[in-house]
């Protein structure tokens, strides 16, 4: 199926609900040109701000807004939505029960020729931590149109992560997502992949293709939404097979994989996991996407190696 | 040690403009050989960081970590094609590292890391969070009573950040001297005009506000950047804020003073035009 660019996909997205609700509004800080949102800007002027460099402040003013009724989304790199606005997104708008929806974007190895100040491999691993948000990485256009428009009927807070740059369809235009619900885009008798976001969804779906070849059948699970998370899917394909594999763009501390240890541990799944994502000890580096992606040991075959350790 | 200090003034200032044009060749080089970066941003600050990095600053290239040495630190980190040109021009690594920035596992990454290249004092790229650190050297300093200045470079738009204001309160607060910040008033940031997407004028009221001594001059005249920095080392008993005015994309002329070149890498044909701008602006 086509490609589209998911920026684009973003900005189109919220152009539409901004026509349909005007308490739609984005806020910016100096990334507007980035995170692609000019048709919106173009569109409602007057519900378009741009605070400059200033994260914290970015948080902290969607927050206000959101207290008088808005719905802010709130974009700059997941590095800076994360590190450099914690406090306000945690207090601010989520403690304070406001309905701020944070867009991290060039996640992980996406942030690529930046490098490695600029690559958010703890992002998840943070949000998780924030009780009560939601928390999204959709793995193309659809889904992620899916889940702008989940955000923003929300009455909560959540935490977007989005990879800018094109991402094949993987689903039927229109299809439904929903918080806490994966989607199962292969089953297989001889384990379970679990993948979180576009770029490891789609590496997940290639390690499943080299694992067939070897004779090995896997479920591959699209996460969609990290917190609320799809326990009963994780239960159910992980004590079936007792294999699992987790695919993260992320730090293998705190997100995905600590996500899915916690479950198997308290459901008493008796399964053996492995944790693909960039190593506990790992700062990011510079590069292509590609590169990085096989440098941190997140491609394909990485991910099949770690399916076939388990046997 | 400084690099040319003694020599006769009108030398002392051909040089210093020709290796300003060295690191433009560098920037635009890098950049397009990378085919990703921040032309305009480093091209603003050549003049600067040639001054510093070629006359004014107390460092060692054999000795990257010399105690007492001179700090530079580029807080607007995304600038780093115009810091990695002057550490390779002045021998910190081989210049034909230059041609490595942004590539895969490269020492050169897309913002500074300190730990990766011998001479980057400081790592930077989240934009505020080098100044703070400024601070923190040119208090170590004090404390230590080692008499080594620190230079911080700061975007206009990085005047934005929160923490640049809670720095320079701190460094008034402790009198840091030996503090000089460079403010690249090019008035560009991401989006647009850095006085468009938020104002923050009247800088150098701001800092005065902040008890810094303020002094303003035109960041590519050579002469007067040279005169600024020696200014500012006098002793005042306060940090001192330099507002250089500038241009961004200085020396390259389809760039000059264009939002698009913020991050753009030349074409194979622009790269052309531009070796030309900056060779015909070297006499
Ligand atoms: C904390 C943070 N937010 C956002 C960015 C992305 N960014 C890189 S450069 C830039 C604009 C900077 O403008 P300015 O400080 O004026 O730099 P210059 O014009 O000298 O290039 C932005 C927003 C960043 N590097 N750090
Ligand atoms: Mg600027």
């Amino acid at each position: 199926m086509a490609d589209r660019e998911m920026r684009a996909v973003y900005a189109q997205t919220l152009v539409d609900l901004g026509a349909l609700d005007p308490r739609i509004c984005v806020v910016e800080a100096d990334l507007a040109r980035a995170t692609g949102t000019g048709p919106f800007a173009k569109a409602y002027p007057e519900r378009f701000v741009n605070v400059g460099v200033a994260e914290a402040n970015l948080v902290g003013v969607a927050s206000g807004l959101s207290a008088t009724g808005k719905k802010p989304f709130a974009a700059t790199f997941a590095c800076f939505a994360s590190r450099r606005a914690y406090d306000q997104f945690f207090l601010s708008a989520n403690y304070a029960g406001l309905n701020v929806t944070l867009v991290g974007t060039d996640p992980g190895v996406t942030a690529a020729f930046n490098g490695g100040t600029h690559m958010p491999l703890e992002d998840l691993a943070l949000m998780r931590a924030v009780p009560g948000l939601a928390i999204v990485e959709p793995s193309d256009p659809v889904s992620l149109e899916a889940a702008v428009r989940i955000a923003a009927a929300s009455d909560g807070c959540t935490y977007l992560r989005l990879q800018r740059k094109s991402a094949p369809e993987l689903y039927p235009a229109g299809e439904h997502f929903e918080l806490g619900k994966a989607k199962l885009l292969r089953q297989g008798k001889d384990l379970l992949i679990v993948a979180l976001g576009a770029l490891m969804v789609s590496e997940a779906k290639k390690a499943a293709e080299l694992l067939a070849a070897d004779g090995l059948e896997a479920t591959v699970l699209d996460l969609f939404s990290l917190a609320p998370i799809d326990r009963a899917a994780i239960v159910k394909y992980a004590s079936a097979s007792g294999r699992v594999v987790s695919c993260e763009n992320h730090r293998v501390t705190g997100g995905l994989g600590s996500a899915i240890a916690e479950i198997l541990a308290e459901e008493g799944v008796r399964a053996k996991l492995r944790r693909v994502g960039v190593g506990a000890d790992q700062f990011g580096e510079v590069g292509t996407q590609d590169w990085l992606a096989d440098h941190f040991k997140l491609s394909a075959p990485h991910i099949a190696a770690a399916a076939k350790s388990l046997f | 040690m400084t690099a040319n200090t003694q020599a006769k003034p009108g030398e002392r200032l051909r040089a210093l403009k020709g290796h300003a044009q060295d690191l433009r060749r560098a920037i635009v080089s890098m950049v397009h050989t990378a085919q990703s970066g921040h032309c305009g941003g480093s091209l603003s600050a050549a003049d600067i960081v040639s001054a510093l990095y070629f006359d004014i600053m107390n460092i060692d290239p054999s000795q990257p970590r010399m105690p007492g040495r001179d700090r530079f630190v580029l807080s607007k980190g995304h600038a780093c094609p115009v810091l990695y040109g002057a550490l390779a021009l002045r021998g910190y690594f081989p210049v034909d590292e230059l041609s490595t920035l942004r590539k895969n596992d490269s020492r050169l990454q897309g913002h500074p890391v300190s730990t990766y290249l011998p001479g980057v004092d400081a790592t930077a790229g989240s934009l505020g969070l080098g100044f703070a650190q400024a601070v923190g050297m040119a208090l170590e300093g004090r404390m230590l009573k080692a008499p080594y200045f620190v230079y911080a470079l700061l975007g206009d738009g990085e005047l934005n950040e929160g923490v640049v204001w809670e720095a320079a309160s701190t460094a008034s607060k402790f009198g840091l001297e030996r503090l000089i910040a460079i403010v690249d008033r090019n008035n560009l940031q991401n989006d647009g005009k850095a006085d468009d997407i938020m104002p923050m004028e009247p800088i150098d009221k701001k800092f005065e506000a902040f008890n810094w001594r303020v002094l303003a001059v035109d960041g590519h005249d050579m002469a007067a950047v040279l005169a600024a920095l020696e200014e500012a080392r006098k002793p005042a008993g306060k940090p001192t804020c330099i507002i250089a005015r500038t241009i961004k994309g200085k020396g390259v002329s389809f760039m000059e003073d264009k939002r698009e070149w913020h991050g753009k890498p030349p074409s194979d044909d622009e790269y052309g035009i531009a070796c030309k701008d900056i060779e015909g602006g070297c006499v």
